[in-house]
């Protein structure tokens, strides 16, 4: 299972980037990807949305199964990567790479509380 | 899975009739998808492979090239007797009478008494008192029950054998592909001459196998029933040639975009053969009395079954709901087409509605437009919308 060691993750699935000015860049595990087969489409969410923690926040569909991607921590959306729209299957081919949103946190202290990859390795084991 | 929610549309269709169960049946090939490392699901209660890799690219071969699943999760039945043709043609909708020539095939469906759908199955003429008859894995117990009730009730002489247990038991691998026949005759050349010139659907006994030009993909192939203690021999002697193995996901994808019904989605017992589309299958014209025949001609059609293709992005999915002009209507199978690179869905729709019109499909509480089309995507390679 390919959980890379300098990220944080939550229990939903998503994996979460800090970056140097306080935002996160925010996709799916390569687990997540994985369970989910080919993707055919993503839909993002819209620049500026609020979003409390754990909310709906877009969706990605394989040929076989539609998921929900959720907001790791309460925020405001601040970029989304239209190329993953256009190539879905980018997301199977490097699910690290290919971000799905950035998100301004509401509050930085909340970013604590999300899984680092050990923790994510044993939710998903646990599961 | 906590948080993310899967929806896994495609084993929807039957899961409930395994609820409770504690042990998946396998087929005599579970050993072989597990060394290729498939990616397996429960399907019915079955324990099968979803996909050993990409479904798109299992898909893509099937149309372009050939691949092969392992189909021997669905029930053979034997039906043997000096009653059996009198029993077929009472329990079928469409009439097995019309079955002259020794492996001609029918596909066609068992109804109850109110007309609804008990299964779909495909029945083999091979003797006037031999008949075999393939139905759906998660409803064989049922559909056995029913068929045994019908011959009890009807005081026939005919014994049905499933082949599935003890020396009798097969296996069965689709071959599907433009290639599909070329590469089953580099691996069993003894079964070419009795094959090469076998019309579309008919079954033809080869040794051993029962070899028949059917399948659910809408490509050329053959389906080839095989003792089971060699069906594995069969799989791998496949695979060295180059046929891909292609699992239950990429199955789904290529039927839905032939057109095929699936039961449990498409069509079940509450549902007319005349609303799912399966008219072609039901013969009304005869005086021959059926199960469901009364029930069929008292309410006729109420419904249409037509394509959809999505003009807007996203997936359609089963059980969205369609709004045309004539009032609503639902997706029972959608998908992703890999051939068309667009969605695609089967559907049950008002009548009046027609090719061509624009409708709308509720995808998560957004109304996106689609197209009404035939109830036939692609076949033999090609996209036919």
């Amino acid at each position: 299972m390919n959980i890379p060691a300098e990220l944080k993750y939550t229990a939903s699935h998503e994996w979460v980037r800090v970056e140097a000015d306080g935002s996160i860049t925010v996709g799916i595990t390569d687990h997540a990807q994985d369970l989910l087969g080919d993707l055919v489409f993503v839909e993002l969410p819209e620049v500026g949305k609020e979003l409390a923690a754990a909310q709906e926040t877009c969706v990605v569909e394989s040929v076989k199964a539609a998921a929900d991607v959720y907001a790791p921590v309460a925020g405001t959306v601040t970029a989304i990567n239209e190329a993953v729209v256009d190539a879905p299957e980018s997301v199977n081919q490097d699910a690290y790479a290919a971000w799905l949103f950035k998100l301004a946190p509401a509050n930085a202290a909340d970013l604590a509380g999300l899984l680092d990859a050990a923790g994510y390795k044993a939710a998903v084991d646990a599961a | 899975m906590p948080g993310i929610r899967f929806t896994l549309f495609l084993e929807t269709a039957l899961e409930d009739a395994c609820k409770g169960l504690i042990m998946l049946k396998t087929t005599v090939l579970n050993a072989a998808h597990r060394a290729l490392g498939a990616r397996m699901v429960d399907f019915g209660g079955w324990d099968m492979p979803v996909n050993y890799g990409s479904q798109i690219e299992e898909h893509h071969a099937v149309r372009r090239d050939c691949g092969m699943f392992d189909v021997s999760h669905m029930c053979a039945v034997d039906a043997v007797g000096p009653g059996v043709k009198t029993f077929l043609l009472r329990l079928i909708a469409n009439n097995v009478g019309k079955l002259k020539t020794p492996g001609k095939a029918l596909y066609s469906a068992m109804l109850n008494e109110a007309g609804g759908v008990v299964d779909d199955l495909i029945v083999y003429y091979l003797s006037d008192s031999h008949y075999r008859i393939v139905i759906n894995a998660g409803t064989a117990d049922k559909d056995l029950d029913w068929m045994a009730a019908r011959l009890g009730e009807w005081q026939l002489d005919v014994t049905l054998t499933p082949l599935r247990m003890g020396p009798k038991a097969v296996g069965m691998i689709a071959v599907q592909g433009p290639k599909a026949k070329a590469k089953v005759w580099e691996v069993l050349p003894e079964a070419k001459a009795a094959t090469e010139n076998l019309g579309p659907f008919f079954g033809v006994q080869v040794g051993q196998l029962f070899i028949a030009t059917t399948g659910y993909t809408g490509e050329d192939g053959f389906e080839i029933t095989v003792p089971a203690g060699k069906a594995e021999a069969l799989w791998n002697a496949l695979l060295e040639v180059g046929v891909k193995p292609c699992g239950l996901g990429a199955r789904d994808t290529l039927r839905l975009e032939a057109g095929m019904n699936l039961y449990g989605q498409d069509m079940d017992e509450t549902v007319s053969p005349l609303d799912a589309g399966l008219a072609w299958t039901v013969d009304l014209k005869s005086e021959r009395d059926f199960v469901g025949k009364a029930a069929l001609l008292a309410h006729g059609q109420k419904w249409q079954f037509l394509g959809l293709k999505l003009l807007d992005k996203g997936v359609l999915r089963a059980h969205q709901k369609v709004t045309t002009a004539q009032g609503e209507g639902e997706i029972t199978s959608g998908s992703f087409s890999p051939t068309l690179e667009v969605s695609v869905a089967l559907a049950r729709l008002p009548l009046g509605v027609a090719i061509g019109d624009t409708v709308q499909v509720d995808i998560r509480g957004k109304l996106l437009n689609a197209l009404v089309t035939k109830p036939v995507f692609a076949r033999h390679g090609k996209g036919l919308i």
